[in-house]
This record gives C-alpha cells, structure tokens and sequence, in this order.
C-alpha cells in the first residue's frame, strides 16, 4: 500500500539501499503511467497536472501544468518537442534531487514518461551534473530496466506512444541550472544563457519546443496520476498543494531531509526535525532555500514554508534547502563565501554579473581584512541594486545580491564591527 | 620526461564518442561527453587530443577549447590519478572545509591543482556537492565521502 501523507520518499529506506524495479512497482509504481497513457489524452494530462496545483520545484516555482500547456501542440504531429529533466542540483546548501536520483530513479523516469506523454515528446533527456556518479549508475541501470520492461522504447505499454530517454552528464557549472543555459550545454556549446522571448517552451533544444522540469517536480507526478487532483492537493498545509523535501544544514543538532506537506512552519523543521542547534551555538538566521535566498531571522520562525508565505516574510522557497547561521559563524564571512561562490560561477556573459560580482568580493574581502570604509557599505548596497532583477541577462547576478542585501539589512552592526575596528587601528598608528 | 608521440584518439575512444553521437540532432552536441571520454582514458586532454576531438566533431578546435575551459570538470593540464575534490561552498565552509583542504595539501605536500610528486593525486575545490548535512565533504575519485575529519584524511589517503 501505498504510504500516502509521503509519496515522494515512500520507497526511500533508512539502509539508504535503493529501490529496484520490482520494489518500485510493488508499491504502485508506473501505475500512473499506465492510466495517464490508457486513459487519458495528453491534454487531459496536462489538465490533471494543472488543476493539481504543482509547482515548479527548482526554486522559481511556476505551475508545471500550465507550463506544459503553453506548448504548442497543434501544428503539424511530426513535430519534434523535447522534455529536460532538470537534475543539475548545485545551489550550494540543495541536497534534495541527489537522494531522489539515488534511492528511486524509477520514480523520476515515470514522471518523464508521463510529462512527454502530456506534450508528446519523443526524446526526452536527463541533464545530470558531473559529480553525480552514483545517481548517474543507478539512473543509466533504471532506465535499461525500463526499456526491458516496455516502458520506455517503442509502443510504450502497447500504445501509439513513443519515448526514448538519454542520460547526459554535465562537467560542473552551476550556471547549468539555469534552463536557457542548459539547453547550451545539452547542444554541447558554453552555458552561457539565452535571450527570452523566445521560451524554451516555443523554440529550446535546437530551436524546437522544449520543457525543463525539476527532477523533483517530476516526481510528484505519477502520483497525481495515480491517486487523483483531489488527494494531492490535500497534501499541503498552506496554500500550495503536495509534499516537499525539506532539508537543513548547518550547526544543527541533526541536520537532515525530510518529505513534509507544503505549507510546514519553519520551527517545526529546525526545531523538530533537525533537534534545533547544536549545544553551545545559538540560531542567528538563515537561508531558506539555498545560497539564493535572503537571510530570514528567529522572528521568522514561525513562518510556513510555501511559497507565498516565505515570500511575504522577504525571501524565497528557493529549493526548500535551509541554510542555518548560528550566532559563531560571522554572517560578514559567510556572505563573503556565497559570493565568492557566485562570482566564480558567473558565466561571464553580461558584464554586470562579471565584473560587479568580483567587485563585491573584493569590497568584502578588503572590510573583512580591516582595510574597509564605511562608504564601502553604500556601495556594496549600491551594487545589490545594480546586478538586481532586471539588469542583467538571467537570474544568477540577482539571485547571488539576495544574502547580500539582506545581510546588510540584518547584521549591518556585524560590517561595521570590521570597519569600526580598522579606524580604530589607524587612528592609534 | 620523454614526450610522447601522439598517435590519434584510440579506437576505442573513437567507438565510445560515435555512439553518443547517436543520442543528439547534431554532431557538436557530444563535444563534453567527448572530452570526458578523453580523461577516462588520458585523465586530461592535451592540445592534440583537443584537435583530433574537434576534427571528429567537425567544429573547430577554437571552439571547442572555448567548451573545454569553460566547464570544472574539464582538466587542460595533467593531474594525477585520483582527483579529490573537497567542497568549499557554504555548508561546508562553515563547518571546516578549510582545514580540510589545508590537512590535504600538507598531506601531500601540494599546492591546489598540482599534482603530488608520486604522479597518484591533485587536489581541486568544488561547489556544493549535495551533501550539505553530513558536511563537510570531499569527493575522492568518483566517490563521495562524508563527515569528513583529519582521521578521515588519512584513511583516504592511506597513511
């Protein structure tokens, strides 16, 4: 039977062995697809996904139903779409797509079945990070299982339906992520992003309609199939529908990840799940979903983990991955760290993200080292304005000024610790 | 060292490409595959190996030299036998990647990105390997290894 209040995490075992394909189907695997594919038209799955209430998992959280309904499916029959796993998790602080690779690839590759099936891609691909040696074993090894078992290849489940899924490995970037960026690397090119219009969803993967998915994203999906709209949007405890792998990191007592409705309140996870702080260390603030995010306070506790609610508080669901800054750990530090992060990582491409990120490392670097003015505040804040949204070419620049201006909000007293320091040096030299 | 002579991809490098090939719309699309296929057999990819790829690719070698140095995981300079690579992103800073890498390179007696003089390791950061609660991390080879302590140093590295 299925374990209904954790649908993604179901098959997940404490041992950490991963599930076969026997143990996935013994639990209602590829059920899902089996009554989207003989049951259902490819709009009505759209329809289903749509009316659900899923929402984009990778951190910009757009309605995955809606997103495959905007492809164009009326012209011509013979024409090529493409589906794109999305599974090139490395926001730092993210470690939720790597457990799902792991420990159930079968889940993900019914999902991709079901979700090409919806926007009747032929080929579909599973973009992996590098790193992800492990996952990529057992994902190559389920995707052979599911060709023998005629769940993938031609005449999936005796229908007119047709898929193949190819695992393609990437070699570290973490602009990879970004869906337009991909689809560079996935044609072999630097990842370097894409102007948009035109969408992905109309003209991606050498120019034909392509659509990104989550890997987690597409893991709520035979689920939906399988239990009904109804039951999933029963799922959330706030006002977005499902589960979510939550995660939290840092000087915790039991730092973790846990499958919990939408919509759980962050104590409840720092507190509960992952024991609260370590003995000796106090909670400051956090991330609460990955590096990208803006710092939120204790004050925020109480906040519920949708994306709404994290939004309203000032910040973003993100990944769903907190990051937790105990009161040891300098906050001045630990940004500086995020950029240099982001700065590395910067494909170069548009020249606020190239040049304006290093600057703001070495604006850090040199109040951290007491060499810092006061003025050097305005301008770090001046630049959380200049690579914000809007004035760069994708998401990386705005996404990496997040911890910064909040930080500068937050712990300001922290910056000017350092530079009040300094002129208390120079002035008794 | 003696210089070795170059004597074109091997065939079954070649094999292993042309079959990827078959996955994509277009040859130039297994360019980092290809590359990869590479360091499994040459651990790096030297400036022949570079413009043989590219000749079976028929893209230029320029091109793909801007693919080659643009992704972490593509290594333009030789490096040794096994890579570890220890995460320095925000978890594990937190919780002592610094002194991981510094217990590394003292080891072995490296700088970041050299190779150890027995030709058996480089030690490279990298971002964020998913693993951020049992952090911090190091990723040995293809194996990934966690709650990572001096004691843990030493068993990886066998001394």
């Amino acid at each position: 039977m299925e374990k209904m209040d954790k649908p993604l995490t179901k098959n997940i075992r404490p041992d950490r062995a991963f599930a076969t394909l026997a143990d996935y189907e013994s639990t209602g695997g590829y059920q899902g697809l089996r009554k989207a594919i003989t049951e259902l038209s490819p709009k009505e799955v759209q329809q289903w996904v749509k009316d659900s209430g899923l929402r984009g998992r990778g951190g910009a959280g757009f309605g995955t139903g809606l997103k495959w309904s905007l492809v164009p499916m009326d012209a011509n029959v013979l024409q090529t779409r493409y589906l794109v796993a999305n599974a090139d998790e490395m926001e730092p602080g993210a470690f939720k797509d790597r457990l799902l690779l792991e420990q159930d690839p079968h889940q993900l590759i019914e999902g991709m079945i079901i979700a090409a099936y919806a926007i009747q891609a032929k080929i579909a691909y599973i973009f992996m990070r590098g790193e992800y040696h492990l996952a990529a074993k057992r994902v190559e090894n389920a995707l052979q299982e599911a060709r023998t078992e005629g769940y993938l290849g031609e005449h999936i489940l005796n229908s007119e339906f047709n898929l193949q899924i190819y695992l393609h490995t990437s070699a570290g970037r973490y602009i990879c992520g970004e869906e337009t960026a991909l689809l560079n690397a996935l044609e072999g090119k630097r990842a370097t992003p894409r102007a948009k219009p035109p969408f992905p969803l109309v003209s991606g993967l050498w120019g034909k309609p392509t659509v990104v998915n989550n890997v987690e994203t597409l893991c709520n999906v035979p689920h939906i199939l399988q239990n009904g709209v109804e039951w999933y949007q029963g799922l959330g405890r706030g006002s977005d529908q499902g589960t979510k792998l939550f995660g939290a990191s840092g000087r915790l007592k039991y730092p973790g990840l846990w499958e919990l409705p939408m919509g759980t309140p962050i104590r409840e996870i720092i507190e509960e799940h992952a024991g609260g702080m370590r003995d000796g260390y106090k909670l400051r603030g956090f991330l609460p979903g990955g590096a990208s995010t803006d710092f939120l306070l204790p004050e925020h506790l109480d906040v519920l983990m949708d994306y709404e609610a994290v939004a309203k508080a000032g910040s973003r669901l993100g990944t769903g991955t907190l990051i937790v800054l105990d009161d040891k750990t300098c906050p001045v530090q630990m940004v500086l760290n995020l950029e240099q992060f982001f700065a590395q990582e910067s494909c170069g491409w548009c020249t606020p993200c190239r040049d304006g990120l290093p600057w703001t490392v070495t604006l850090l670097k040199d109040i951290i080292a007491g060499k810092g003015r006061i003025e050097d505040l305005d301008t770090l804040a001046g630049l959380t304005r200049m690579l914000g949204p809007g004035n760069t070419f994708c998401a990386l620049a705005p996404g990496a000024m997040e911890p910064l201006q909040s930080a500068l909000k937050y712990f300001r007293e922290d910056f000017e610790r350092y530079i009040v320091g300094s002129h208390a040096v120079m002035e008794s030299s | 060292m003696k210089k070795q002579v170059f004597e074109g991809l091997s065939s079954a490098e070649i094999d292993e490409i042309n079959a990827e090939m078959s996955h994509y719309e277009d040859k130039m699309a297994v360019s980092i595959e290809a590359l990869k296929i590479v360091q499994k057999y040459r651990r790096w990819v030297s400036d022949e190996c570079l413009i043989a790829v590219a000749e079976l690719l028929e893209i230029s070698p320029t091109q793909l030299e801007a693919v080659a140095t643009f992704y972490n995981l593509i290594y333009r300079q030789p490096v040794g036998k096994t890579i570890i690579h220890y995460c320095n992103s925000v978890t594990c800073w937190m919780l002592g990647s610094d002194q991981v890498q510094e217990c590394l390179c003292r080891h072995l007696n490296v700088e970041l990105g050299e190779m150890s003089a027995d030709g058996e390791y480089t030690i490279l950061p990298i971002v964020c390997l998913g693993a951020c609660d049992h952090a911090p991390v190091v990723m040995v080879g293809d194996e990934l290894r966690l709650d990572i302590t001096e004691d843990a140093v030493n068993e990886i590295l066998g001394r």
